[in-house]
């Protein structure tokens, strides 16, 4: 385990906080492959064909690809997504690896940017205990753990890899929970997806480490289309973890991802995500679009799926975790924090679909607007006519800390039977004066108080985050408040 | 398809006869309602704002529509009379569309105003064209629907500093041998720090027709004024009914509206408030009780324009059978309006496998110094109490029934008339019990009962 901050660490935080605007924001100069930009049905081609993949892979690319000329971007978000030239992209950027001889040796630089960023991708750092996989742009550069894993009979890599090693585990479950025609950008993501994580479980096996997933933007002007698909088998248990940081440019990146997640039979997966994305700077100049679609199916009784999401970077976030409860007595949770400053814009909630008997659901989100900025909380709780028995409550709160930002909500119930029990609550209201002022005479400044309460406020989500995430979503909750008090 | 077209094409086709039977004021705007009819599309189901309700199924089927104003026979001041015990009304009547007084209405003269438009246009003409149509939003095809067609209509003034003695009670009866669709219109102006409470009630006398009733309330509440409008719906399941109330405050207005839903077929209520002064109080109220096939839809939007108001919001619903209810409500605060107070709440009750409720609270704030919340719940009675009630030796059924009496009291309990308030818990006590027939349980209730 990852040593806990002590005391006297907490000054160096404070301190951090208080220089750091966006500290990833770097970028590693390292040789890297970028195709042309544009985007028609011979790029899609060689994405295909650049990463080796079978017929049926590029058949479904060009599907989705097919059916993504046919949508239009959605434009009912609470949020002001411009038109994006999708010509004007690049969809592939990988890094150059070097080869050394038959071991696949890292970029000493690309080990240094994720060094940096703190994800130990050498395995002789493994007291921090967790298996990353490391994804730069479009590939995945470094899998750690995973002859460990293996002897489990855990998978975990790339998906590109996964796509070679184990096709028919891929074939089964891609594009079942989030298909190609789900929505605009999941289509998109179909057609051009370059790499993520893809994680079996088997049957019985609990995961003893965190599995993690670090995603780094580096290459400009190109977006970053990842795939990640976890499935849980019978009583299998994974708790994963995704972070993800991007370099500071003047122009706006894209990034859109999905996620699908799949749980038989008295599984249970964790997903914690912490998402520090560049927002941009302070005039709301540059920062990532993050349109990201992700959906997890319990598909066994029992089965249990937990979003957690600690969402604090990028421009504009329009992303609803959802959890279809198709196996009875199943459970879906979603706990969030979302935190807006400067010019960002969030649209983030979730989508609770009950059709198990006696299935449940908990979503608790928590939204902190400063700034300008904007904070939406977007959700649904539908309740199936024939999943009887069911419960869900749902609790979103939004806190005001500036009088130019707003935060809304925006959710939909729907219950189609008379067993079922909904319940949904909200609040919005400006941080306590009461509270700063306290704080204030015992000689905290007014930031650090606004800090101390913010962290209070998002405990009941924080609590759920894994240890070393936890520590990490504390901090950058601070640091994203930087400058948006007094 | 679109169920717009046969009514523009009516309109088209029989414009004369329209125009010439309406007051000119009425004319002005119809045709800025032509203009926005033309690219209109009534929404479907699934539509924004519209999850469980489908408008154009409701206005496709074939209405007659008595644009040449023939009298109907039916004398409703003949037919009924108030008998809410306790209170004196001045009672007013609606049949189909053509406005009626009754002797009771007299005892206001010399202090608030109750004119059809045909009179008001004549009577008070600056009024008149100072507040008709500016607060109903055309970009609703309903409401441009009803600028379109609509011939007369109600016009209740309540001069500066007037308090109305008496309760203004205006019952809405549809009474025709065929299918028919009528524009209902209201336009409420109440002057500085004036008062009036305001009952409608809507009730249909032949259980074996269509009526469509596409009504447009505009309500003007000006410094300082306290206004109530009850609107309780009692009307047959061949009834349908789309109503849209606009309401504009002013500074340190007091507005209750309250939404009666006890027997319908199909009803969207519709309640658009711009609370443009400050220190004013909103408070909407909604109780439905369905049941058979009963469809009730409510949407509300409160936009706090100014700071340091005041809005509270409650309904509730309770569905049994296979009854649908929906709520849809947002509450806007515009940037700089410090010190808004904005509740919504909305509790209901599924009582059947098949019942179903749709429910969407939103809210949409853009200043921080606010206290907002909303709540929303779909449930069923609590066991534990039908458990205990059982025990002392009350029978399921009657348990049942105190239970969800006791659910909607505190919306009941909002009216700020005794004597409706007794009334209505009366009615629902008899609306749970199955014994309400439609007639006997109005209001103003019916001679021969």
């Amino acid at each position: 385990m990852k040593e806990i901050e002590k005391p006297e660490k907490g000054n160096q935080i404070i301190e951090e906080a208080a220089q750091a605007e966006y500290k990833y924001g770097f970028v590693t100069d390292i040789e890297t492959e970028v195709i042309p930009k544009g985007l028609d049905e011979d790029v899609v081609r060689r994405i295909s064909a650049l990463k080796g993949e079978p017929e049926w892979l590029l058949e479904f690319r060009l599907k989705a690809y097919r059916h993504w000329l046919t949508l239009k971007a959605p434009t009912w978000g609470h949020v002001h997504v411009p038109e994006i030239d999708y010509q004007d992209i690049s969809y592939y950027a990988a890094p150059r690896q070097k080869k050394q001889g038959e071991v696949k040796e890292i970029d000493p630089e690309l080990k240094k940017t994720f060094d940096k960023l703190g994800i130990p991708l050498e395995e002789q750092m493994r007291l921090s205990g967790m298996a990353v996989d490391a994804v730069m742009d479009s590939v995945s550069v470094k899998t750690t753990y995973r002859e460990r894993l293996a002897e489990l009979g855990v998978i975990f890599c790339s998906i590109s890899e996964a796509v070679k090693d184990y096709p028919d585990l891929v074939r089964k479950y891609l594009g079942k929970v989030v298909p190609y025609t789900d929505n605009f950008y999941a289509a998109l993501n179909s057609a051009v997806f370059s790499d993520g994580s893809f994680v079996y479980i088997p049957k019985g096996v609990r995961c003893p480490m965190e599995l993690s997933t670090y995603f780094r933007i580096n290459a400009a002007q190109t977006g970053q289309f990842e795939r990640t698909l976890i499935v849980a088998d019978d009583d299998a248990y994974v708790s994963y973890l995704e972070g993800c940081t991007a370099p500071m440019r003047d122009e706006n990146q894209l990034h859109a991802a999905i996620v699908e997640i799949i749980v038989e039979d008295r599984a249970e997966v964790k997903y914690s995500t912490v998402q520090n994305w560049y927002p941009g700077d302070k005039d709301g100049k540059g920062g990532i679009y993050n349109l990201v679609t992700k959906r997890g199916l319990c598909r066994g009784d029992h089965s249990k799926l937990s979003w957690t999401q600690v969402e604090t970077g990028s421009a504009i976030t329009w992303k609803y975790p959802s959890c279809v409860l198709k196996g009875d007595h199943s459970v879906g949770e979603f706990y969030s924090v979302a935190l807006t400053n400067n010019w960002q814009e969030a649209d983030t909630g979730t989508k609770m679909i009950h059709l198990g008997k006696n299935s449940t659901s908990t979503i608790v989100s928590k939204g902190i607007s400063a700034g300008h900025s904007q904070n939406s909380y977007r959700g649904m709780v539908k309740i199936a006519p024939k999943a009887t028995g069911c419960r869900n409550f749902t609790q979103c709160d939004s806190l005001l800390l500036s009088d130019t930002s707003g935060a809304h909500t925006f959710p939909v119930i729907e219950v189609g039977n008379d067993t079922s029990v909904v319940e949904h609550e909200a609040t919005t209201s400006k941080i306590n004066e009461d509270q700063i002022f306290y704080c204030n005479q015992r000689g905290i400044s007014t930031e650090d108080a606004v800090g101390l309460i913010v962290n209070g406020y998002a405990k009941e989500v924080m609590a759920k985050l894994p240890m070393e995430f936890a520590v990490e979503a504390q901090k950058l909750l601070s640091v994203s408040l930087e400058g948006s008090v007094g | 398809m679109n169920a717009l077209k046969q009514y523009i094409d009516l309109y088209d086709e029989s414009r004369e006869a329209i125009e010439q039977q309406s007051p000119a004021l009425l004319n002005n705007l119809r045709r800025v309602a032509r203009e926005h009819l033309e690219t209109a599309r009534l929404p479907r189901k699934g539509s924004e704002d519209y999850e469980a309700t489908d408008l154009e199924a409701v206005f496709a089927h074939d209405y007659g529509v008595n644009v040449n104003r023939l009298p109907f026979d039916a004398d409703p001041a003949e037919a009924f009379h108030c008998d809410v015990p306790n209170m004196s009304t001045c009672l007013y009547y609606s049949s189909n569309d053509a406005f009626h007084s009754s002797p009771t209405a007299e005892r206001n003269i010399g202090q608030v105003v109750v004119e059809p438009f045909s009179m008001a246009a004549v009577d008070y003409p600056e009024l008149m064209n100072a507040y008709y149509g500016q607060l109903a939003r055309m970009t609703d095809p309903t409401v441009a629907l009803n600028t379109l067609l609509v011939q007369d209509g109600l016009f209740i003034y309540v001069p500066d500093g007037v308090v109305a003695e008496r309760p203004i009670q205006l019952v809405n009866i549809f009474n025709a041998a065929l299918d028919m669709m009528v524009q209902r219109r209201l336009l409420i102006v109440v002057g500085k720090n004036a008062s009036i409470k305001l009952l409608a009630c809507d009730h249909t006398q032949s259980p074996d027709y269509h009526y469509l009733n596409n009504q447009v309330v505009e309500i003007v509440a000006m410094q300082g004024s306290t206004i109530d409008y009850y609107d309780m719906e009692e009307s047959t399941p061949l009834t349908r009914r789309v109503s849209s109330i606009y309401v504009d405050q002013h500074e340190g207005s007091n507005v209750l509206i309250d939404g009666i839903t006890l027997i319908n077929g199909f009803t969207r209520n519709n309640y658009h408030v711009e609370v443009n002064g400050e220190h004013a109080e909103t408070r909407l109220l909604g109780m439905t009780i369905a049941s058979g096939e009963q469809h009730v839809d409510s949407h509300t939007f409160i936009s706090h324009n100014a700071p340091r108001c005041h809005s509270n919001e409650m309904f509730k619903y309770v569905l049994n059978d296979s009854a649908v209810g929906a709520f849809a409500g947002k509450i806007l605060v515009k940037p700089d309006c410090p010190r808004v107070e904005a509740y919504q709440g909305n509790r209901n009750i599924c009582g059947a496998p098949t019942a179903k409720m749709y429910t969407k609270p939103q809210l949409e704030i853009y200043t921080d110094d606010v206290m907002c919340s909303h709540g929303s719940a779909v449930g069923q009675l609590d066991e534990d109490a039908l458990f205990y009630m059982r025990t002392r030796g009350i029978g399921i059924d009657e348990a049942r029934r105190l239970l969800m009496q006791a659910f909607v009291a505190d919306v009941i309990d909002g009216v700020r008339l005794d004597a409706l308030k007794d009334r209505l818990h009366y009615l629902v006590e008899k609306r749970f019990a199955g014994t309400l027939s439609n007639c006997s349980s109005c209001m103003a209730a019916c001679r021969k009962n």
